[in-house]
């Protein structure tokens, strides 16, 4: 063997094995953590939790926040269990599970668009799902109605722009923005026609639900939410690593073992059905989807998608944001999305200050 | 013959790259795959790695259809360093390193002590372990390209593909990367890689592969198959061969057109 070169000098393949990173085993169970991210999604669940009490105390009635946790167990007066259990909790929970799904949807597409501007609130989900709602407003529909049209205008709206984006049998992360943000520019401008065309109460009807609102909400919108996340909740964990290798380029992920398509295909399901449950449910809440991952990364000083970090972000933002809504102006109620909008233009700003990209 | 593809049709979408094509990658050999631009090297790579679907023909990896092999089994025999790869924003190379796990995990058991072992190996390996905690993407150019080499290195794969490792990296960091592929193949492991730079492939490689429009027109041992008449036909270059001065392997020199002139002004 005449052609084999012996250039190298070291040879390096001494195990100086120093590095080892944290990571609980139980049986044959073990994950990997990076201590840094259980710190931060406890904190995020314990203020998400202070937060709901809080906005479940205080309003027109204050409940002391004893009498919030009794009347959580149902053993308190019959005024206070009206208004935490009929009133308010149903509010607060259908906020929480709203901003997670809309957390989570933001991290899924972020993640596999490989771009932060990826967001539902983006690439034009959030607007088909509008559409679908207002048709629904317009023509006298009930809130299941409405419900169930902007649920169809989503999965309409997220198949239009996968058919439009898809070229050689993949979806490539900037071609589904770019398509994306066309698309929600038609829809929006959709969105103002149909509004022109109805009639003044329909118009005002769907212009309220059109900036995310959690005004009324009861069990009714708050169960059907949560039963959703019961689903997907577990469909998003089994889907995160993956698209954790998806994050390094479609040849990266399938060249250690990742089954790219199938994947992609599973996590737009998911995302796509979150979106359009959580707008279903209280409109779309802008800005959640986008900022929440972005905040979530950020805190948890991780590289790529963090999905539980994200939910609990958005539960949080959508939390802190309606008892904002409701409080800041007292007695003037602002419709949660007003909120949203306001906080996550300055965080987009701060965003575009802070990265010169 | 561990790797091998027989009677392979290439395309991207209706652009035929090649067509009845068949190659066999030697075991414990170290191939480089060379030949002009848009000849079909990297194509051969990608398919011979599963990324690209052959329209005819097979690749075999341990004697069985690769397309029958779960995905996963397959990135634990054979990895690869893709050409096209994405830095997430503020990934470690550590985060990266431990990445290149992915086909040894799994749901219920995502790290273990056989994981932290491998990571720290693969970045041992690559002389990246006091660069365990930074931002990839605060790399050099050469450290970034050892990181991913690292993450392939964890992958613990026998055989190791690179489509072209050392593009865009300065000469000192190409020698850095090919130093470093020798070494692991010096240990055993069975290392294709398409490369542009003849004089460094005909150094390095143990089995030399020269493609031209879709075929192969030699392969073998550098030393007994680099000559002025297979480098005329694969690079349309007129050259002379001489021996490296340091590895006595194959060099090329090509014809200068200007040669009459210089000559004449130093003379």
């Amino acid at each position: 063997m005449s052609g084999s070169p012996k250039t190298s000098t070291a040879s390096p393949a001494g195990e100086r094995a120093a590095w080892n990173p944290p990571s609980l085993g139980l049986g044959p169970w073990s994950v990997r953590l990076a201590p840094r991210t259980v710190l931060v999604v406890t904190a995020l669940a314990a203020l998400t939790f202070c937060a709901a009490i809080v906005a479940i105390s205080v309003g027109e009635f204050n409940v002391p926040i004893g009498d919030v946790m009794t009347a959580v167990f149902g053993q308190s007066t019959p005024v206070a269990e009206l208004i935490v259990n009929k009133l308010r909790a149903p509010r607060v929970v259908t906020g929480i599970a709203v901003g997670a799904a809309f957390g989570l949807s933001g991290a899924i597409f972020q993640s596999l668009t490989r771009n932060p501007l990826g967001s539902p609130d983006f690439i034009g989900f959030t607007s088909g799902a509008a559409t679908g709602g207002i048709v629904a407003v317009i023509f006298g529909g009930t809130a299941w109605q409405i419900a169930g049209g902007s649920m169809l205008g989503c999965i309409a709206c997220a198949v239009a722009i996968y058919v439009l984006s898809a070229r050689g049998g993949g979806v490539q992360g900037y071609r589904l923005v770019l398509v994306g943000i066309g698309t929600s520019a038609l829809l929006v401008a959709a969105n103002n026609y149909l509004l022109t065309r109805a009639n003044l109460w329909e118009s005002a009807s769907a212009a309220a639900w059109l900036t995310g609102s959690l005004g009324g909400r009861t069990w009714e919108h708050a169960l059907p939410m949560l039963a959703t996340l019961a689903v997907l909740i577990p469909a998003c964990a089994a889907l995160s690593r993956p698209m954790r290798m998806m994050e390094l380029g479609d040849d990266s992920a399938r060249a250690v073992g990742v089954r790219v398509e199938p994947v992609r295909g599973a996590a737009i399901a998911a995302g796509v059905l979150l979106c359009g449950a959580a707008t279903a449910t209280a409109g779309p809440i802008v800005f959640v989807a986008l900022a929440a991952p972005q905040l979530a990364r950020r805190l948890t000083g991780s590289a790529g998608v963090v999905l539980t970090a994200s939910a609990l972000t958005g539960a949080l933002l959508v939390t802190l944001s309606d008892l904002a809504a409701q409080r800041l102006l007292d007695p003037v109620q602002l419709p949660v999305g007003v909120m949203t909008g306001a906080l996550g233009g300055l965080y987009l700003l701060y965003l575009l200050r802070k990265d010169p990209r | 013959m561990r790797l091998s593809g027989a009677g392979l049709t290439l395309a991207y979408d209706n652009r035929l790259v090649a067509s009845d094509l068949s190659v066999e990658i030697p075991d414990g050999s170290f191939t480089v795959i060379i030949g002009p631009n848009a000849c079909g090297k990297s194509t051969l790579l990608r398919a011979l790695a599963r990324m690209l679907k052959p329209k005819a023909g097979t690749v075999h990896l341990d004697g069985q259809l690769i397309t029958s092999l779960p995905t996963k089994e397959v990135a634990r025999r054979l990895g690869l360093l893709p050409q096209s790869a994405v830095v997430p924003d503020g990934i470690t190379v550590a985060d990266l390193v431990g990445r290149g796990r992915y086909p040894h995990q799994r749901l219920m058991r995502q790290w273990s002590s056989a994981d932290a072992a491998a990571v720290a190996s693969a970045m041992a390996a690559t002389d990246v372990t006091d660069l365990a905690e930074r931002r990839v993407d605060e790399l050099s150019g050469g450290q970034r390209q050892r990181a991913w080499l690292a993450m392939a290195l964890a992958q613990e794969t026998p055989i190791l593909l690179l489509d072209e490792p050392t593009t865009f990296l300065d000469i000192s960091h190409q020698i850095e990367v090919l130093d470093l592929c020798a070494d692991l193949h010096e240990e055993g492991r069975t290392l294709v890689a398409v490369l542009h730079d003849l004089n460094q492939a005909c150094r390095y490689a143990t089995h030399l592969i020269a493609m031209r429009d879709g075929r192969i027109v030699a392969e073998g041992d550098p030393m007994e198959i680099v000559t002025p008449g297979l480098v005329e036909e694969v690079f349309e270059v007129r050259c002379e061969v001489i021996p490296d001065p340091q590895t006595g392997t194959p060099m090329i020199v090509p014809e200068a057109r200007t040669r009459a002139r210089a000559t004449a002004r130093f003379s």
